[in-house]
C-alpha cells in the first residue's frame, strides 16, 4: 500500500517535471525556431536571443531533472526508454548541444558568415527537439511495440501519422508560446510583428489541437482513463479553455495571453499523463510488457528519499527562478543590446 | 568491434571530452568569484575588469561543459540500459539530486550573472557568481558520490534481481566519495590556476596591461600553491582508500605482482601482464608502497597474482597513467611555488624563461585530470560496479553495433568541431586581453 502511494506520487512528479519543462523551454525552442523569420536584421535577431539569454539555461535544467528523476524513480523505464529510442534521442541531444553553444558563441565573432551559421544552428537546434519531443510523446501515448523479445521499432516506425501530428502540435504550441513571449519581452517593430503573428498563427494551432484530440480517440487508449474517472475531463477542458483564452487575451493583455498559453501547455501534457496512468510506456502489442509506475519503480526507500529531496529543493528552485524572471521582467531594448556595460549575447 | 567495445569507447570519448571543460569551470568559477568579491570589498576597478575578462573566458568554456554533460546523463540509459536497470535504485538518486540541487543553481544564477550587471546591486551580482561556483562544485560532489559508489559500493542489498539502496547515509558519507570529490575538484582548481597564470604570463611577456596581469597572476599563484600541496595530501589519503577497497586497482597502479609485506616502489618499471611480472624494474625504495597504501612500512599489499586473471584490470594503462599523474602533481607544486615566490618578489617580468614555461604549462593540469580519470575507470575494470557487476553485463541489449558506430562517429565529428571552435574562441579572447582602463 505504502509502495503505491510513493509510486503514484512519483508518477505525478514525472509528468509535472516534463510539463514544466515544456512550458518553460517551450518559448525558448519556439523563439529559436522563429527568429530567422521574424527578425529583419542583426539587431532584431539579437533582441530575440537576448529575451531568452538570462533564462534559457535554467529552463533546460527542467529537462535534465525530468531525465534524472526518471532514472531515480523509474530506473527500468529510464533504461528502456533511452535505449529503445536511441536514435531519436541522439538527434535531440545533438540538437540541444548545438542550440546551447550557439547562444554563447554567436556573438563572439564579427563576421556575417559566423553569425549566419550559428543562427541556423539555433533554428535547427530548436526545431528538432520541439518536433521530436512531440513525436516521442505521441508514440508513448500510443504505446511502443514491446514484448518479451524487447523493442520492435525504429526511427521510421516512430514517424507514424499520430506521432508526426503530436510533433506538429508541439511545434505549433511552442511557436504561439514564443510569439506571445516576444509580444511582452521585445520592443519596437519586432514586438508589433510578434503580436500580429501570434494572432495569425493561433487558428492553425487550434486546428492542429482539435485534430490531435480527435486522432487521440482513434490512435490511443488515453481516453479510457477519462471515462473510468470522468473528473479527469477537467484537464483537457482546461487545456481548451486556456487555449481559447490565450486568443481572447490577445486583445487586452499579452501578459495574460502568455500565462494562458503556459496553462495550455501544462494541461496538454497532463491530459496525456492522466490518460497514460499508471503506464509510463505502454506496450502497443502486449500490455503485460507495459512499463508502469508499479513494475518499473525504485524501492520505496529510494522513492521516499527522493520525495524529501524534491519537497525541499524544488520550492527553493522555484523561488529563485521566479526571482530571476522578476529581475529580467523589463522588455529588452535596442539600447540595452548595444550598452557596453550591460552584457548581451 | 562489438557493441560492448564500441559503447565503452563512446563513453570514454564523451566522458573525457566532457572533462576537458568541467575542470576549468570548477577552477575558474571560484577564481572569478574571488575576483568579484575583491571588487565589491575594495571598489578597485582593476578587480572589476579582471572579473569581466576572466569571466568571459569562463563563459566560453562553461557552455561546452554544460552541453556535453547532458550527453553523460542520457548515455547511461542509451548505452548502459542493463546497468541502469540493475543499479538505478541507487545510482539514479544522486544524479537526480545533482540536477535539483546543483544544476538549477548554477544555470539559473549564471543567467543572472551574465545579464545582471545593470539589473541588480554589486553585492547581489557577486552573490550570483558564488552561487554558480557553489552549484558547479555541488554538482561535482553528487556525480562523484555516484561514481564512488561504482568504485566502492556501500549501503545496498541485492534484492528483486537488482541492487537496492538500504542505507542512503552510507552512500553519501562514503569516505571514498569525499576523498574523490576533494581530489577531483582540487584538480579543477589547479587547471583554473594554471590557466590564469599561463594566460597572464603571455601578456606579461608582451608587456600588456602589466598591473592587471600581475595581479591576476598573483591571485592564481597563491590559489595554485595552496591547492597543489593540498591535492597531494588528499591524493595520498585517496590512494589508501583505494588500497583498502579496490586491491586489484592498487596492484595495477603500482604493477605489483606478488602479495608481500614491506612492499617496495620501483622508480622505474614496466609491467608484463602476459608473464605476470615486470619486464624490468629498478631503483627500489623498500617498504614505500606498504607505507603509502596502508600507512605502515611492513603492511601486506595484495599483488595481482592473488587476483583471478579475469578480474584484473589492464595493467599497463593503469600503471602508466597513475605514474604520469603523480609526476605531474609534483611538477605543479614546484611550478606554483616558483610562481608564488617570483610573484611575491615582483620579479616576474625578468623571468622570461619562467613566464614561457607557465604559458606552455597550461595543458599539463588538463592532462593530469584526464590521466586521473583513466586510472579510476580503467583501474576498475572488468567491473562496472566493483565486485558487483561486470562491464560486459551492463551494456544495452537492444542497441546494435551499427547504432553505436553511428553515434560514435557522430560524436567524434560533432565534438571535434566544437573543440576547434572553443579553442579558437578561448585563444582569441585570451590574446585580446581585457578592456582598456577607463580614463575618467
Amino acid at each position: 500500500m505504502e509502495a503505491y502511494v510513493f509510486q503514484f506520487i512519483w508518477f505525478g512528479l514525472w509528468g509535472l517535471l516534463w510539463a514544466v519543462y515544456f512550458m518553460l523551454d517551450g518559448f525558448d525552442l519556439g523563439a529559436g525556431m522563429l527568429h530567422p523569420f521574424i527578425a529583419k536584421n542583426d539587431t532584431e535577431r539579437r533582441m530575440v536571443i537576448n529575451t531568452l539569454g538570462p533564462v534559457w539555461d535554467g529552463n533546460e535544467v527542467w529537462l535534465i531533472t525530468a531525465g534524472g528523476a526518471t532514472f531515480a524513480a523509474f530506473p527500468t523505464t529510464y533504461a528502456y526508454m533511452f535505449s529503445y529510442l536511441y536514435t531519436p534521442l541522439l538527434i535531440i541531444l545533438f540538437a540541444l548541444i548545438f542550440r546551447g553553444v550557439s547562444f554563447e558563441f554567436r556573438g563572439k565573432n564579427d563576421s556575417a558568415g559566423w553569425k549566419k551559421g550559428w543562427d541556423f544552428a539555433i533554428f535547427i537546434g530548436s526545431f528538432i527537439p520541439a518536433l521530436l519531443f512531440g513525436v516521442a510523446f505521441g508514440n508513448i501515448f500510443q504505446g511502443l511495440p514491446i514484448d518479451a523479445a524487447g523493442y520492435h521499432g525504429n526511427l521510421f516506425t516512430l514517424l507514424n501519422p499520430y506521432g508526426i501530428l503530436t510533433g506538429i502540435l508541439f511545434v505549433c504550441l511552442f511557436l504561439v508560446h514564443a510569439f506571445l513571449w516576444l509580444s511582452i519581452k521585445a520592443t519596437g517593430d519586432l514586438r508589433k510583428r510578434a503580436q500580429k503573428l501570434a494572432k495569425k498563427l493561433w487558428p492553425i494551432l487550434l486546428i492542429v489541437a482539435v485534430l490531435f484530440l480527435v486522432h487521440t480517440w482513434f490512435a490511443t487508449n488515453l481516453y479510457d482513463n477519462f471515462f473510468a474517472a470522468p473528473a479527469g475531463f477537467v484537464i483537457p477542458v482546461l487545456a481548451v479553455v486556456a487555449l481559447l483564452l490565450s486568443y481572447v487575451f490577445m486583445n487586452s493583455s499579452y501578459v495574460k495571453a502568455f500565462y494562458a498559453s503556459c496553462v495550455t501547455i501544462l494541461m496538454v501534457v497532463f491530459t496525456g499523463i492522466y490518460g497514460l496512468f499508471p503506464n509510463l510506456i505502454p506496450s502497443s502489442i502486449d500490455t503485460a510488457y507495459s512499463l508502469t509506475a508499479i513494475n518499473s519503480s525504485s524501492s520505496v526507500y529510494t522513492l521516499k528519499i527522493m520525495t524529501v529531496v524534491v519537497a525541499i529543493f524544488v520550492p527553493i528552485v522555484l523561488i529563485y527562478q521566479i526571482w530571476t524572471y522578476k529581475v529580467f521582467s523589463d522588455p529588452v531594448t535596442e539600447e540595452e543590446i548595444y550598452d557596453e556595460e550591460a552584457e548581451a549575447y | 568491434m562489438d557493441a560492448l567495445m564500441l559503447a565503452r569507447l563512446q563513453f570514454a570519448m564523451t566522458a573525457m571530452f566532457h572533462f576537458i571543460f568541467v575542470p576549468l569551470t570548477l577552477g575558474l568559477s571560484v577564481l572569478v568569484a574571488i575576483m568579484e568579491t575583491m571588487y565589491v570589498k575594495t571598489g578597485n576597478e582593476t578587480y572589476l575588469r579582471m572579473t569581466k575578462f576572466w569571466g568571459k573566458l569562463f563563459l566560453i568554456n562553461f557552455a561546452l561543459g554544460v552541453v556535453t554533460g547532458i550527453t553523460m546523463e542520457f548515455q547511461f540509459g542509451m548505452n548502459w540500459a542493463e546497468y541502469s536497470k540493475y543499479v538505478g535504485d541507487i545510482f539514479g538518486a544522486p544524479l537526480a539530486i545533482e540536477a535539483t540541487m546543483a544544476f538549477f543553481l548554477e544555470s539559473t544564477f549564471l543567467g543572472v550573472w551574465i545579464f545582471g550587471w545593470k539589473k541588480i546591486s554589486k553585492k547581489a551580482h557577486a552573490f550570483a557568481i558564488w552561487m554558480v561556483a557553489i552549484g558547479s562544485n555541488l554538482s561535482a560532489l553528487w556525480i562523484l558520490i555516484a561514481n564512488a559508489w561504482m568504485q566502492h559500493p556501500v549501503g545496498y542489498v541485492i534484492r528483486n534481481n537488482r541492487a537496492e539502496l538500504n542505507d542512503f547515509s552510507e552512500v553519501i558519507f562514503s569516505p571514498y566519495a569525499w576523498l574523490k570529490f576533494f581530489h577531483t575538484v582540487m584538480g579543477g582548481y589547479i587547471v583554473g590556476a594554471f590557466f590564469v597564470m599561463g594566460v597572464a604570463a603571455y601578456h606579461i611577456l608582451k608587456k600588456n596591461q602589466l598591473d592587471f596581469f600581475k595581479k591576476s597572476f598573483k591571485i592564481a599563484a597563491v590559489f595554485g600553491l595552496v591547492i597543489s600541496i593540498g591535492i597531494a595530501v588528499i591524493g595520498d589519503f585517496h590512494a589508501k582508500e583505494v588500497a583498502k577497497t579496490q586491491p586489484s586497482k592498487m596492484a595495477a597502479m603500482e604493477s605489483l605482482w606478488q602479495t608481500q609485506e614491506n612492499a617496495p616502489i620501483y622508480m622505474f618499471a614496466w609491467p608484463d601482464a602476459e608473464n605476470e611480472q615486470n619486464a624490468f624494474e629498478f631503483l627500489l625504495i623498500p617498504g614505500l608502497l606498504s607505507y603509502l597504501a596502508h600507512g605502515d612500512f611492513n603492511a601486506e599489499v595484495t599483488g595481482l597474482k592473488d587476483i583471478p586473471r579475469n578480474e584484473r584490470p589492464p595493467v599497463w594503462p593503469t600503471f602508466l597513467t597513475f605514474r604520469l599523474m603523480v609526476c605531474l602533481g609534483f611538477i605543479f607544486i614546484v611550478l606554483s611555488l616558483l610562481a608564488f615566490i617570483y610573484s611575491k618578489k615582483d620579479s616576474l617580468e625578468n623571468k622570461r624563461w619562467f613566464l614561457k614555461l607557465m604559458l606552455y604549462a597550461i595543458p599539463l593540469p588538463y592532462i593530469a585530470a584526464q590521466l586521473g580519470w583513466i586510472v579510476a575507470e580503467i583501474g576498475r575494470q572488468p567491473w562496472i560496479v566493483y565486485g558487483v557487476m561486470k562491464t560486459s553485463d551492463a551494456v544495452s541489449k537492444s542497441v546494435t553495433a551499427g547504432q553505436v558506430w553511428m553515434s560514435l562517429i557522430g560524436f567524434f565529428i560533432f565534438y571535434g568541431i566544437l573543440a576547434v571552435v572553443d579553442l579558437f574562441l578561448l585563444t582569441k579572447f585570451s590574446k585580446k586581453g581585457p578592456e582598456p582602463e577607463k580614463t575618467a
